[in-house]
């Protein structure tokens, strides 16, 4: 649901999903000042007695997430710390909570103890030094437990963890198989591949696209030059960032995209809207790129299309080189200033860590785990739903999970990023102009804004 | 509230002044806490600059030099002047011969009439708004669908060339009837004097309105007129909920409100967000002023 939120939403900040950790780090180093004096090394550790205690003092915890019917992984938690009271609050999917959490931070009143935050916008919320840095608190061993991309997203660059990975959204590609096989099309292993059919797709029934590449989703666009090896921001100093939004690699898919969406084999028509859903039903897209919380979503928006797709990995652009992005997920962190600062970080903890909660996290509520535990099982993975004809497509989007590049970054101002990519790039995918003019313009714009917002800028 | 009746108590409570600011203080108390304050408020917000480094620092007028150099922001102010300069004449004239029509006595139903023309005002302009982006749908829209039956082309409601026009459709049916009504008003408020004196010199119906009803609401047609510029300078409610039909045509400062709207809530740059509305303000004033002088100089010669 995570995913879908994000991505449902109003969109734009959804779709983006992880990256933010990595900013984070820099950001955090560079933290709007006040962070980066606490951040250096590892912060000592909170001692044993210490949890022990606070574990078991009466404590009212406020947690504000987003996943629905977490009451039931919360129980848990609950049944094994009896003296932790945990309110659950829905305060919006995505931007409307972040909104809240603002404007609750800068009132100084009516912040949760623990939240849900999303990849992309830890470094976000980092750099306002919002977030507690969890290190002092958290249990011998926890980061091998992850993914180490998911890691490295919810790490800051001095070291600080600033939440817990409770979900992903590495990228795959869900084809339809029929549409494939009627055309004598086999799933595309490159991109280029992937572009011969789509022309090909397209000479046979111009009705149907190769894929719909959403003009209002910037999360999309990350993903993909994720995958790429692009890099469009970095923090490299507390204070400093690099913003490279229209380097080679961008202009690669500038290019690459510009011209399929010309020639009309690719569309770009909002997602998540009813024209959306509609095309989906209709067998309009062959292909939707999407993460892999995209399975479960689509079987629920597009029934009447069972047993038409299979899952593949996204195509490459080195075909000797398997790599993936991701788009969506989300970390439970928690707020600085918060009081009970133990209980709410063992509660990120035990969410996000216990087998048991792990598991029901990924049977009830279809969330795409981040544990290494997690995707190698055999229950999880072997599950083949007849959506997709039988396929193990967990077992697909688990493989992905290990080729997702670790290095990528998110800024640390999403909203505006995102914003001004909408209204450039994305701008760009829906009137067919130029989206390397559009690149440019993004660069531009959010570098004015960095530069306002008082950062060094590729310096 | 409570201090002003205490204090008025005190004193007796009987001088004529007293009583008199008394009258006033419920008004004032929530004028000064609704308007001044906030004002002031923003005024000094508008002074700072509160970055991500560096934190909240004094800027000066840094931030009213960055907005006059703002192309973005220039933009939306033309474009809703050129929204204004279409609009409102349209608007007005409809409503002034709804107004007339009412007024002629002519009209069989003329409750029902008035009424029905008064009826969207009624309407919150973000349900008219949904509404509207509804029918204007360029798949689902009744537009799209009847043009469809018929063979024709779907008009493109929601298009780059076609959007300002829409909204001004929306803004127009919204408004029409609030002004008719105040026009109608004005019109009632005409002495019967006036037209006995017109109808011994022989004037028609068409000559009375023109020569004496007209000329009589002028002070009313420029009341709305100054509303009218007041709207139209802050258009919001409809760009920002048709943005959602349409991303790629509104963009985040198709009008200076929306923009500042964004630049407080998107970018977090609520200082810069004061000192354009602070601007538009003055935008406003300007117009308003302009307005008003150029319909004295007409009616002087």
């Amino acid at each position: 649901m995570i995913r879908f939120q994000r991505s449902t939403g109003r969109s734009r900040a959804l779709h983006t999903t992880a990256l933010f950790l990595a900013a984070t780090l820099a950001l955090a180093a560079c933290g709007g000042g006040g962070d980066a004096a606490d951040t250096p090394q590892s912060a000592p550790a909170t001692s044993q007695a210490d949890i022990d205690k606070a574990m078991t003092t009466p404590t009212e915890l406020t947690f504000w997430t987003w996943v629905p019917n977490i009451q039931k992984e919360v129980d848990l938690f609950q049944k094994k710390y009896p003296a932790i009271k945990v309110k659950v609050v829905n305060a919006g999917q995505g931007e409307p909570q972040y909104t809240k959490l603002r404007t609750a931070l800068k009132a100084g009143t009516g912040a949760p103890d623990a939240v849900q935050i999303e990849f992309q916008y830890i470094p976000t919320f980092s750099i306002t030094d919002s977030l507690l840095d969890l290190r002092p608190y958290l249990s011998a061993g926890l980061k091998d437990k992850f993914v180490d991309w998911t890691w490295k997203q919810v790490s800051g660059t001095g070291g600080q963890v600033w939440g817990i990975p409770q979900d992903t959204g590495p990228m795959g590609m869900l084809y339809r198989k029929d549409i494939f096989d009627k055309h004598g099309i086999t799933p595309p292993k490159t991109w280029d591949e992937f572009a011969a059919s789509a022309r090909k797709l397209h000479a046979a029934d111009p009705k149907v696209s190769m894929t719909n590449l959403a003009s209002n989703q910037a999360g999309v666009w990350m993903g993909l030059l994720w995958q790429a090896g692009g890099k469009p921001f970095m923090t490299t100093a507390a204070d400093s960032v690099k913003v490279n939004l229209n380097d080679d690699t961008a202009k690669k898919l500038g290019t690459y995209w510009g011209d399929l969406l010309k020639d009309g084999s690719v569309s770009a028509d909002p997602d998540f809207t009813d024209q959306w859903y509609q095309a989906l039903n209709r067998g309009q897209y062959a292909t939707w790129l999407t993460a892999a919380w995209g399975p479960v979503f689509l079987s629920g928006s597009a029934k009447s299309t069972s047993g038409k797709w299979r899952a593949a990995p996204l195509p490459q652009w080195d075909a000797s080189k398997q790599v993936s992005g991701n788009w969506g997920g989300s970390t439970t962190a928690v707020v600085k200033g918060s009081k009970n600062a133990i209980a709410a970080a063992k509660l990120a903890e035990f969410l996000n860590t216990d087998p048991e909660s792990t598991k029901m996290f990924a049977t009830e509520q279809f969330l795409f785990p981040a544990t290494k535990a997690l995707l190698a099982d055999p229950e999880f993975v072997q599950q083949k739903p007849a959506f997709f004809g039988g396929q193990t497509v967990n077992q697909v989007f688990s493989g992905i999970s290990d080729t997702v590049d670790t290095e990528f970054q998110w800024p640390p101002f999403l909203d505006q990023a995102v914003n001004d990519w909408d209204e450039t790039v994305g701008k760009s995918f829906a009137n067919k102009s130029d989206p390397n003019a559009a690149l440019d313009q993004w660069q531009s714009r959010t570098t004015d804004y960095a530069k306002n917002q008082g950062f060094k800028v590729n310096q | 509230m409570s201090t002003a009746t205490t204090s008025g108590r005190r004193r007796g409570g009987t001088t004529p002044a007293a009583s008199g600011y008394l009258f006033v203080a419920p008004f004032m108390v929530v004028f000064l806490a609704m308007l001044v304050v906030p004002l002031a408020y923003a005024a000094y917000l508008s002074l700072f600059q509160d970055r991500l480094i560096g934190g909240t620092v004094f800027a000066g007028l840094d931030n009213y030099t960055r907005a006059l150099g703002d192309d973005r922001l220039l933009e939306g102010v033309l474009r809703v002047a050129r929204f204004f300069l279409f609009q409102v004449p349209i608007m007005l004239v409809v409503s002034l011969l709804a107004a007339l029509a009412i007024d002629s006595g002519l009209l069989r139903l003329s409750k029902v009439f008035r009424l029905g023309i008064f009826l969207p005002y009624a309407v919150p302009s973000v349900v008219a708004a949904l509404m509207w982006g509804y029918l204007y749908g360029p798949d689902f829209g009744p537009f799209a669908q009847l043009a469809e039956k018929v063979g024709a082309a779907v008009p493109p409601f929601l298009s780059d060339s076609w959007m300002l026009g829409s909204m001004a459709n929306i803004v127009t049916w919204e408004f029409t009837g609030y002004n008719m009504i105040i026009l109608y008003a004005a019109l009632r408020a005409i002495p019967g004097e006036l037209y006995e004196a017109a109808a011994v010199d022989g004037a028609g119906p068409w000559r009375t309105a023109w020569s004496i009803k007209i000329p009589a609401v002028r002070p009313a047609l420029l009341l709305c007129l100054i509303f009218s510029v007041i709207g139209s300078f802050q258009l919001f409610a409809e760009p920002n909920l048709l943005q959602r039909l349409a991303p790629s045509v509104i963009d985040s400062a198709y009008t200076p409100n929306l923009y500042a709207y964004t630049l407080a809530f998107t970018g977090q740059e609520v200082n810069y967000a004061a000192a354009v509305s602070f601007l538009l303000g003055l935008v406003i004033i300007v117009a308003s002023y302009a307005v008003l002088f150029v319909a004295g100089r007409r009616s002087r010669s």
